[in-house]
């Protein structure tokens, strides 16, 4: 099962190699993994997206909290939190295709940030769910160029019971 | 003001350090200018690879945190199967290697490497110094790492301009860091539990490992054992941690464990698991393991509850403060006569163990390995510390040896480093000049850092090393007897040298043994010399280690051969 762990470590040289070779050394699995300052310039946050069983998450978790630069890690996926992804997508636009392509991505709100005569340079945001029907949505158009930034997530302050 | 060389013989005082283990070069010649003038005393050894050996070695006898000092690029990286070894092994050292200056770091300068990187999975936590103000706190942090929690290896990397720039010197008096807070305490309602599983069984058995060595709970383990009368096995890295000749002792359990350690564990219905961490050579098949039990484990590191086993009752805590709260509550629980209710799962135990000792044969024109291993132990009253190599040497001074004492085996249980005896016998003698400090060593190993003979007679230091000379690699052609039907591949090992006349063109003494009759008053010359002896005991060539549970096999399925 796929888990988004936010995790605040140290800001010290050589931290991010301490977390990626503690996934690499182990076998565990990154799917994405996006850094970045926090309000404190001591301290930065990584959301990591990961998958395995019960047990592998429990390992991951505690094998985070044994490295010395780790302050906090929480397993987002136990919370209901709200997650976001940003994807920069270069997609085929030629003018007889200019118009569906514009219409998929109004629906779903994308942004176009780039024009040229043979495409169109869109920007997408949502959770993982939303990235991945509109990238099902737009790749017959022909994708030529694709990236994304991976998951950030936050906690949300009020946590219903029973979802 | 006071520069980085000497801010870290000023904080190597302030912890109490006054043994260093090392090997100099340029990045670290500002050090060694330093060193002479500080009661700290430095033992220059023939490879790094040995500095960080010793250290451990003196750290695993005394329960003290062990110190290296070694250059950079080359020396560093001598040192990272020592600092791997540790490491598998939970032993504290701080190891400062030398660096290039800040302004070449990353420009591939002569003798640069990226230690901290290469060392970042094998360290508990690792530094590069980059300001002389950082220094002290730096030094700080890592002897508290290295002997806190789960204690660990903690590289200090210092380059060369840090070394030689001047500050204001003071040391912290406290410390804390957000980041890292062991837990020691256990939780007591999870001591209660346990109580509760324990007042219930039927068939526990405790399985203790280097945890109750390192937290140095011996005593409350066996206090533990005796006021409820559980059976105790061990791991290899916890022989000693309970008396080897006590009525409860099982011996030690996995692969070459006994078959009633083994039987025990597989048919037992509660699992007291201190300090140990369900090692694949302990477990075999893990699906068997203690399939029938209830599992309570007892561990200071989190990320080794659950990791391999689920257990029933997880106890995060120092295994001291675990044992003295679960007395406690054991106290509390009922009032079970134990001594009663576990007679008959007792003696079924003790039946066992008579039926199926530890043994091997005993005739036969060659001297057995296992005798050998008996005549030091005979010899010795039972007090030396035994250190030893990796391989059948490993195993036989695992079985035949009776440790009553924790810190008595220093052995590379985790990593398996063969060359790791020998200079980790001179760690020991360090630490305790007046011991009987014996290295049984295989023929293979002892060539692995052979080079020590040097060290161990520049110093006078009085370590007796027995190889137990069978002319191969002796567990790896027992894997290749039993399971590669006799494909000796690669080791045999025809061209040994002569040992005797070796030893003596370092300047120590050698002995050979060829005969039952000699083994004896051999032995008790060696250990009557007073400076470092090799004795060469030409043992019988293809004997196996017994028993032994296959590779990936349940603990039930042990052969006996
Ligand atoms: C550094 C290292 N290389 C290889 C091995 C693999 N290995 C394990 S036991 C062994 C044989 C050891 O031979 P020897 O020291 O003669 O001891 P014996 O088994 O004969 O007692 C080998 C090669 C190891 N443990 N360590």
């Amino acid at each position: 099962m796929r888990h988004v762990l936010s995790v605040l470590v140290e800001n010290e040289p050589g931290v991010l190699s301490r977390v990626v070779g503690l996934f690499s050394g182990r076998g565990f699995n990154i799917e994405s993994l996006n850094v970045g300052p926090t309000l404190d310039p001591a301290v930065s946050h990584m959301t990591i997206c990961t998958s395995g069983d019960q047990q592998i998450i429990e390992q991951i978790t505690k094998q985070l909290l044994k490295l010395v630069t780790v302050i906090k890690v929480v397993d987002l996926t136990e919370e209901q939190a709200v997650e976001r992804e940003m994807v920069l997508m270069k997609v085929g636009a030629e003018d007889s295709k200019r118009a569906e392509v514009l219409r998929v991505a109004d629906i779903f709100r994308c942004k176009v940030v780039d024009v040229s005569p043979d495409d169109l340079m869109l920007e997408i945001t949502g959770d993982y769910n939303k990235i991945r029907a509109v990238v099902a949505l737009l790749q017959r158009f022909g994708v030529k160029e694709f990236v994304r930034t991976g998951t950030v997530a936050m906690r949300r302050s009020m946590q219903l019971g029973e979802r | 003001m006071l520069t980085g060389a000497q801010i870290l013989m000023e904080c190597l005082k302030k912890e109490g350090v006054d043994l260093i283990f090392g090997f100099p070069g340029g990045a670290v010649i500002d050090i060694y200018d330093e060193l002479p003038k500080h009661p700290i005393r430095h033992i220059l050894v023939r490879h790094e690879q040995a500095a960080i050996h010793a250290a451990d070695g003196y750290a695993r006898a005394s329960g003290k945190v062990g110190v290296c000092l070694v250059t950079s690029g080359p020396g560093a990286t001598n040192t990272v199967t020592g600092i791997a070894t540790a490491y598998m092994d939970s032993i504290p050292l701080v190891i400062f290697t030398g660096q290039v200056p800040t302004h070449l770091i990353g420009n591939d300068a002569f003798q640069e490497a990226d230690i901290v990187g290469i060392t970042r999975p094998c360290t508990k936590h690792n530094y590069l110094v980059k300001n002389v103000a950082d220094l002290a706190e730096t030094i700080k942090q890592a002897f508290y790492i290295a002997r806190t929690g789960r204690p660990g290896p903690v590289l200090i990397d210092l380059p060369k301009d840090v070394v030689n720039a001047t500050t204001e010197f003071s040391y912290p008096e406290s410390i804390s860091i957000r980041s890292y807070n062991p837990n020691y305490s256990p939780n007591r309602k999870q001591l209660r539990k346990a109580a509760e599983l324990l007042a219930q069984s039927s068939r526990p058995v405790i399985y203790a490992g280097g945890g109750v060595v390192s937290s140095n709970s011996a005593q409350e383990l066996t206090s533990l054992a005796e006021q409820c009368s559980l059976p105790v096995t061990t791991t290899l890295m916890g022989l000693g941690a309970f008396p080897g000749d006590h009525s409860l002792w099982l011996g030690m359990l996995g692969m070459h464990g006994t078959y009633t350690a083994n039987m025990a564990v597989n048919n037992c219905d509660l699992l007291l698991s201190i300090g140990a961490r369900f090692d694949d050579r302990v477990t075999g098949r893990i699906s068997s393991f203690a399939s029938g039990a209830k599992i309570i484990h007892i561990d200071i590191d989190p990320t080794s509850i659950s990791k391999n086993v689920v257990v029933d009752v997880p106890i995060v805590a120092d295994c001291k403060l675990a044992l003295v709260g679960l007395l406690e509550e054991l106290g509390k629980v009922s009032d079970v006569d134990w001594a009663t209710r576990f007679a008959p799962w007792n003696e079924s135990l003790v039946e066992m163990r008579s039926t199926y000792p530890l043994t091997y044969a005993k005739e036969g024109e060659w001297i057995k390995p296992q005798s050998v291993v008996e005549k030091v132990f005979a010899l010795s009253d039972g007090q030396a510390i035994v250190s030893t190599e990796v391989g059948q040497n490993q195993m036989w001074a695992a079985q035949f040896f009776t440790y009553r004492h924790p810190r008595t085996l220093l052995t590379s249980g985790g990593l398996g480093t063969m060359g790791y005896g020998f200079p980790a016998a001179i760690g020991a003698q360090l630490a305790f000049p007046d011991k009987l400090v014996v290295d049984i060593a295989g023929d293979g190993s002892i060539q692995m850092n052979i080079q020590e003979l040097a060290t161990a007679v520049s110093y006078q230091i009085p370590v007796k090393i027995i190889i137990l000379n069978n002319g191969f690699l002796g567990m790896v052609r027992q894997w290749q007897e039993l399971f590669y039907k006799k494909n000796y591949c690669a080791t045999c090992l025809h061209t040994n040298p002569d040992f005797v006349a070796l030893a003596k063109a370092y300047g120590a003494e050698g002995f050979l043994i060829e005969k039952h009759e000699d083994l004896e008053p051999t032995l008790r010359a060696a250990f009557a010399h007073p400076g470092p002896v090799i004795v060469d005991v030409r043992v019988e060539p293809e004997e196996n280690v017994a028993p032994m549970v296959p590779a990936g096999a349940a603990l039930s399925e042990m052969l006996l051969v």
